[in-house]
């Protein structure tokens, strides 16, 4: 097996007293959808941002893409794609704008820029709505627009923090196949999700439980460790034991 | 990058259309209404004159002293009583007294004491009123001394008079004197919210986050704030100096440039405290209120209303302490006395040492990861 792309080691964030997340370590393979499940403050979007380069652990150590998260946050973030739980594209400036600058900060220049951007409009539909402002699209296509422009400068991972959140079935369903197509293109992706249809989805889950990571494995290997008919059990078995809420 | 940067903030700046107002309409709005309203001369005080002689001397005291324009005849009576009512009531500022017989006793002894009631509630109006009195009484004495004292039969009173010069605002026109400060206001103002309001509101929006994961660089993230609002800073005081000159007649006497370097500079400064202010804060609500507080202190203590020399030596020191002093300082000595550069090179170099602290530590205190 080929290195690694996300290497985690014991990796802890501590707020105080308050432990968000607790010695975690597992490895991401390169291509793979990892699934990162877990209750509503079990840690999921603690351990992410450190996996992101946006928070600093207190302990522990986390490799991504070949460089260390705690010393090296700028170089990670040179390699990665971040798409967080709100909605975080510029709604006052138009499609084409957010594509523009998030590319252009990214590093990218005209012509590769202008390139990108018209293979996205073509991919995603959205040529009639390039000149419209984000805040007037509705809610499925800022999210796939969001995922576009988050793997717009080709990174190594897009990292998705509940990115399929209040949209119906069949839009997810279309995400979905967004992210497909990227992992087809080699692009690990790393997603969190309250939805277990999505789950099934992934090459692999990990499920977090208080700060820990409770189960790790494919999402038919937990179905039977646990002997539950689909994932959703799995969840229900695991984090029927939390013992802290939101 | 920073081009980047520069055309989302210019984009951004320009679909917003309080921004817009805020820095187009404002300038014009103040300069024309503040100047005319926060003046310090003082007319229309309230006066109320208790009569108990009724002679022509009484009359023609009472008529000297309203033709002068800064009295109202808000009450002529012959009780002190209903005087006393006026200014409880609050609409007597000033009691003058004429005493019975005032016009027989004025040509009997040449001399009379009246005497002047005064509501202090408000020291300004109460002690300009008094002067104001006092020195038409003068002119009113000298009225009749040369009216009934015959030249030669006594020496005449040696009397030294004081002609003053005024350089600088010869016709002691107080406009002149507020609206460079007005403007020195308004650009901080401007300058320092709208600045200090934009990282935080990205904050709440959510999309520093989405800048944060990015590899950009935190020097130029903050020179992509400073950069557009430096630009409007100055459009804003270009406005304010078409105002002072198209409705004031107000022509700068010094250099223009300079007028622009020093300002130039000074926003870097306040503009820094802004962005300094918004790492701080985690909502606009915040950073409004942490804002507000140095506006308060910055222009009430930056010698706007009042001069600095009167102030007591601790409260000099802070005043000192703040860019708007300076700008305000700087601006009266460009604009009204053609000041030089030589002449604003000290607080150039206090307010350069602001820009650059604020800034520096701005960009010090802006994490990109937590």
């Amino acid at each position: 097996m080929a290195q690694p792309i996300i290497q985690a080691d014991k990796l802890t964030k501590r707020f105080g007293d308050f432990v968000a997340t607790d010695a975690i370590t597992f490895d991401v393979a390169r291509g793979e959808i990892f699934g990162f499940l877990g209750a509503n403050g079990a840690g999921k979007t603690t351990a992410m941002r450190m996996l992101c380069g946006l928070s600093t652990p207190s302990s522990g150590h986390a490799q991504v893409a070949g460089f260390d998260v705690a010393t090296h946050p700028e170089d990670v973030k040179q390699n990665i794609g971040y798409m967080s739980q709100k909605f975080s594209l510029y709604e006052n400036l138009t499609v084409a704008e957010n594509i523009t600058f998030f590319g252009g900060i990214y590093g990218l220049r005209n012509p590769v820029l202008r390139e990108k951007r018209e293979q996205l409009l073509t991919r995603l539909g959205l040529h009639d709505v390039a000149g419209k402002h984000v805040g007037s699209l509705p809610l499925g296509w800022k999210q796939k627009l969001a995922f576009s422009v988050a793997i717009l400068h080709d990174p190594k991972i897009v990292f998705l923090d509940e990115p399929t959140g209040g949209v119906d079935p069949f839009t997810r369903r279309q995400f979905w196949d967004l992210l497909y197509h990227a992992a087809a293109q080699g692009i690990t992706v790393f997603v969190t999700t309250h939805y277990m249809d999505e789950a099934e989805y992934c090459n692999r889950v990990s499920i977090m439980v208080d700060g820990r990571l409770a189960a790790l494995d494919t999402p038919r290997r937990l179905k039977e460790l646990y002997g539950a008919a689909s994932m959703d059990d799995v969840f229900y078995t695991l984090a029927r034991g939390a013992q802290r809420g939101e | 990058m920073l081009f980047f940067l520069l055309q989302k903030e210019f984009k951004q700046i320009f679909r917003n259309r309080t921004i817009l107002a805020v820095v187009l309409v404002m300038p014009l709005i103040q300069l024309i209404v503040l100047p005319l309203a926060a003046d310090y001369e003082v007319k229309n005080i309230n006066l109320c004159i208790v009569d108990n002689d009724r002679s022509p001397e009484a009359q023609r005291l009472a008529q000297q002293l309203t033709a002068s324009g800064y009295f109202r005849l808000t009450g002529y009576t012959a009780s002190y009583r209903d005087a006393q009512a006026l200014l409880e009531a609050d609409r007597a500022d000033v009691v003058l007294t004429i005493p019975p017989h005032f016009g027989r006793a004025l040509v009997r002894d040449g001399q009379q004491t009246l005497s002047l009631a005064v509501n202090a509630i408000n020291g300004v109006k109460a002690g300009l009123g008094a002067a104001y009195i006092t020195t038409i009484l003068q002119t009113y004495n000298n009225a009749i001394r040369v009216q009934w004292i015959q030249p030669g039969r006594f020496p005449a009173a040696p009397i030294v008079k004081v002609a003053p010069v005024y350089w600088y605002n010869p016709f002691l026109n107080y406009r002149v004197f507020m609206v460079p400060g007005i403007l020195a206001v308004l650009v901080t103002m401007i300058g320092g919210f709208l600045s200090a309001l934009n990282i935080v509101q990205e904050k709440e929006v959510g999309t520093i986050e989405q800048i944060n994961v990015s590899p950009i660089k935190k020097h130029y993230f903050i020179l992509g704030k400073l950069l557009p609002f430096w630009v409007l800073g100055n459009v804003v005081f270009t406005l304010g100096l078409l105002v002072a000159r198209v409705v004031y007649g107000i022509v700068p006497m010094g250099s223009i440039p300079l007028l622009y370097g020093f300002v130039t500079l000074y926003l870097l400064a306040i503009l820094g405290l802004g962005l300094l202010i918004s790492t701080y804060c985690e909502t606009q609500q915040q950073a409004m209120l942490i804002t507000f507080f140095f506006m308060m202190i910055f222009i009430l203590l930056g010698g706007l209303f009042t001069p600095l020399d009167s102030m007591p030596t601790w409260a000099r020191a802070v005043a000192y302490a703040s860019p708007v002093t300076h700008l305000i300082a700087v601006m009266r000595m460009i604009i009204l006395k053609g000041s030089t550069a030589q002449d604003v090179l000290p607080a150039a170099a206090i307010v350069a040492t602001f820009a650059l602290i604020l800034n520096v530590w701005a960009i010090v205190n802006y994490r990109k990861t937590s």
